[in-house]
């Protein structure tokens, strides 16, 4: 590859560009526009972490005017010092900013229990209590009078001196915001928005995932809370409307979702229009509810979208996919213990129907397992007990000598478990390269905190997973459509990169669900023999088809389920003459 | 003071259940939870007012006009913001695009009719002996409401198709059901019972294009708790709210009446998410 020296500038250039005009603003030396600018600049704070909580993780999260009341009374109050001593207006924000954290966790929690209209409605419900509470509770909050505004000492005491402070507050906001969104803990918050089932069995933890985005997110909203009463110079709860809830989320809509530079390109047109046209001024939430509407029907993909010219380029028409299988062993490592899974006397009911009557399986290491049988007679149920989607009523997994706890998905990727689904689970809106490293999700060292920071540690993680993630791409055939956003791939393309995500947990157990179906016979022959590579490698694959060629071809073993209970077990050969099973499923 | 808790709290109850069963009514249709419930009660109040008080409509002639209107915006909203985003109905865009209508909606009330809260005309010229009409109006107005409905679903061929469909949207269509339509009706239905709502609670809730936001949340926090979909839940879970409130709001305060209708909210919905009545999810894999 050719080495070019600006190639870090390459998708940067709107940031830069942004940043350059922000830092010459007052040049122009008009104060109003040093208002209007200093507004977007703390607005962008708040949205920078509010976009990680709705544009990344999807949650509807509409009432976050309530943090932004929360840190600007907070800090106007500790500065004043009407209630407490007076507190440093720097050591004020900060304090906001930690109420900012824990109130954005109370907030935002109820996102892990609740359907997302109901999410979006207890948000709306906190953003009306807080206002209310402010009004009601003069004694600290002055209640409809209000509070004065902190002022900050010199040099931020003046316009353009308070420009700056916040200029380079939203500057740090954009860059933290940025790399949370090329770790892996973005990647795994958009898999929580689009693929949730898949980013489970790749062991993305929606709770703690989700935790610490809203605490982030909540501190940076408190801090913006601060800078709004310094701006504000005196704030009453009328400040605070549910406008400027609407405006905060949609500007994250019109930017588009998963995008750093989109909404911040939509908090700056939405901070300036009104002001740009007076007579607009009143009509201001009727237009931003007007261009949401517009957004969710004719465009959703935001601005982003808009400029994302790379990915409207067409695609070669006649692609093939050609695995390499021969570099799996560097892919999976060269010497790895495994004893394989162990299924004992696993009985499942749904209600009265015996999904799995007492069934016993093991599969080895370096081998293939089919699993086959009639609809309905509990293939994908075993394979759902396994990954841990259902608790089996008795009996039990063992990974070699470990019991796996039942239930938990979540945890079964820390077991090198690893699963594809019998309809492919991709973030369509993410590259294929993207998609792949979600798999990698439990390798990485790096907290949110040096994510957030870039610290070396983090940057190890990313340069591993991205090596691992081509590796893998060209083990399954892919690496040309490395760039390509998932959703532009064919059906069976999308079943490689399911198989790459899965090879990324570099797995002791891999469990294919139908992987064939869909596939022309040349794609099901390139299939069998990359699955054969893969258990070479000293991985145990169980895999459920339908495809009885591709089963007797390259199973090593076989099972075959009816009614939930194992009909007949052995070597292909041994089924393929098995008087039952052929008479049940085979057909003569 | 307990007379006026109870009839306060049965009158806005009332209200509240009436607004739950529009929530319903729209997601039995469409499995789309609906922003614009909130908004079809506010416009009750104002449509009632614009039409009774302003242009001087006789009272009957005002109630079938607003429904009217209430009918109508219930079929934009199905056209507008419902119909397409129901083929990703998992993307949740829904809850986007009836926010944004409820919006603009809300928005240009607020522009053209103001933003204060009006008052709303009283609806009959006669001595209240026992109880005052404003209370009362409301009340009366579930009633026939739930007893409309109930005769729509189990003795209408009609109302047979809308439990078919919110039943099993795929095989009612099988049968050869106009899912379609039905669904257009559905939401005709919801603008009529929401305005009807708005309407004869206008003298307790005023007209008021704020009365949307508490309406929206209030409306919904008994179908919430009863279960999406019961009516039965709306109301009794919508009474039982209005006197809560009341109650609350009479004996501490009206911050700490709200902050503790929040706070149970809360925590019912964290304890079971699916409502005190509701089932649980599906199987995802």
């Amino acid at each position: 590859m050719k080495a070019r020296p600006l190639a870090w500038l390459e998708g940067k250039r709107t940031f830069i560009l942004l940043a350059l005009a922000g830092a010459a603003l007052p040049l122009m030396d008009d104060s109003y526009i040093g208002l209007i600018a200093t507004r977007a600049c703390i607005y962008w704070i708040l949205v920078a972490g509010l976009n990680l909580v709705v544009g990344f993780a999807g949650q509807i999260a509409i009432g976050w005017v309530a943090l932004l009341t929360l840190g600007a009374y907070t800090t106007a109050v500790l500065t004043a010092g009407t209630v407490l001593p007076v507190v440093h207006p720097f050591l004020a924000l900060a304090i906001s900013g930690a109420a900012g954290a824990m109130f954005g966790v109370v907030v935002g929690l109820p996102a892990l229990r609740l359907r997302t209209f109901y999410f979006a409605m207890t948000t709306l419900g906190f953003a009306t209590i807080v206002t209310q509470v402010a009004l009601a509770w003069k004694g600290v909050t002055g209640g409809g009078i209000g509070v004065p505004g902190p002022v900050f000492p010199a040099p931020f005491d003046s316009g353009w001196g308070f420009y700056y402070f916040c200029f380079a507050l939203a500057v740090v906001s954009t860059w933290m915001t940025a790399n949370i969104a090329v770790s892996r803990f973005g990647r795994g918050l958009v898999a929580i928005r689009d693929a949730e089932v898949a980013g489970e069995a790749s062991g993305v933890s929606k709770r703690s995932l989700l935790t610490t985005v809203f605490l982030f997110s909540g501190a940076l909203a408190g801090v913006a809370g601060g800078l709004f009463a310094s701006l504000q110079s005196y704030i009453t709860p009328d400040a605070f409307t549910f406008d400027l809830s609407i405006l905060f989320f949609i500007a994250i809509l019109i930017g588009g979702r998963g995008s750093i530079v989109g909404p911040l390109l939509g908090t700056i047109i939405l901070t300036v229009l009104p002001e740009f046209a007076a007579p607009l001024v009143a009509w201001s939430t009727f237009l931003y509810a007007a261009l949401l509407l517009a957004i969710v029907l004719a465009m959703p993909g935001g601005i982003a979208d808009l400029l994302d010219v790379k990915n409207r380029r067409p695609l070669e028409r006649h692609r093939e996919i050609v695995p390499r299988p021969e570099i799996l062993p560097r892919l999976l490592g060269e010497e790895r213990e495994n004893e394989g899974l162990s299924l004992s006397n696993i009985t499942l009911s749904f209600g009265g129907v015996r999904a799995i009557a007492g069934l016993d399986l093991e599969i080895r290491p370096g081998e293939v397992h089919g699993l086959i049988g009639p609809n309905g007679s509990g293939k994908t149920t075993t394979l759902n007990v396994i990954s841990g989607y259902y608790a089996p009523q008795s009996g039990e997994v063992r990974l070699g000598k470990m019991a796996l706890p039942p239930g938990a998905p979540q945890r079964r990727a820390s077991f090198r478990i690893a699963r594809t689904f019998q309809t492919p689970r991709v973030i369509g809106a993410e590259s294929a390269l993207d998609n792949v490293k979600t798999g990698g999700m439990i390798d990485g060292r790096a907290s949110f905190a040096e994510s957030l920071l870039t610290l070396p540690r983090h940057r190890r993680d990313e340069a591993d997973l991205h090596e691992r993630a081509m590796r893998a791409l060209t083990a399954v055939g892919l690496e040309a459509l490395a760039d390509v956003r998932a959703d532009r791939l064919q059906h069976s393309e999308l079943r490689f990169l399911e198989i790459g995500r899965a090879l990324m947990l570099r797995p002791a157990c891999l469990l294919l669900d139908e992987p064939a179906a869909g596939l022309s016979a040349e794609e099901i022959r390139r299939l069998g023999t990359l699955i054969k590579a893969i258990s070479r490698a000293g991985t145990a694959v169980l895999l459920v088809e339908h495809h009885a060629d591709l089963i007797f071809d390259i199973c090593d073993r076989v099972t075959v389920l009816n009614l939930g209970k194992v009909l007949a077990a052995g070597t292909p050969a041994e089924i393929r003459s098995h008087r039952e099973v052929v008479s049940a499923y085979l057909g003569a | 003071m307990l007379e006026s808790i109870v009839s306060y709290g049965l009158a806005v109850g009332a209200v509240y259940a009436l607004i739950g069963i529009t929530y319903n009514v729209m997601f039995s249709a469409s499995r789309v939870f609906s922003f614009t419930a909130g908004m079809l009660g506010m416009l009750g109040g104002v449509l009632g007012a614009l039409f009774i008080t302003r242009l001087g409509l006789p009272v009957a002639l005002g109630l079938i006009a607003t429904v009217a209107c209430g009918a109508i915006i219930g079929v934009i909203t199905e056209f507008v913001a419902v119909r397409p985003v129901l083929k990703n109905l998992e993307q949740h865009l829904y809850v986007l695009s009836t926010l944004a209508f409820a919006l603009l909606v809300q928005q240009f009330t607020a522009i053209e009719w103001g933003t204060d809260a009006q008052p709303f005309p009283r609806l009959f010229q006669i001595e209240d002996s026992l109880v005052d009409q404003k209370f009362w109006l409301p009340v009366v107005a579930c009633v026939a409401t739930i007893v409309g409905l109930e005769i729509l679903y189990r003795h209408t061929l009609v109302g047979r198709a809308f439990l078919a469909i919110s039943e099993d949207n795929y095989a009612a269509r099988a049968l050869g059901l106009p899912e379609q339509r039905l669904r257009i009706a559905s939401f005709a239905l919801a603008g009529v019972i929401g305005t009807l709502a708005g309407f004869t609670g206008g003298e307790v809730l005023l007209a008021f294009f704020g009365n949307q936001s508490i309406l929206n949340f209030y409306g919904f926090v008994p179908v919430a708790l009863g279960g999406m979909g019961s009516n039965r839940g709306a109301v009794v879970g919508g009474f039982a709210l209005g006197l809560f409130q009341q109650a609350a709001n009479f004996l501490v305060g009206g911050v700490f009446a709200a902050v503790a209708v929040f706070v149970v909210f809360i925590i019912i919905l964290l304890a079971r998410p699916e409502g005190l009545a509701g089932a649980v999810s599906a199987r995802r894999v």
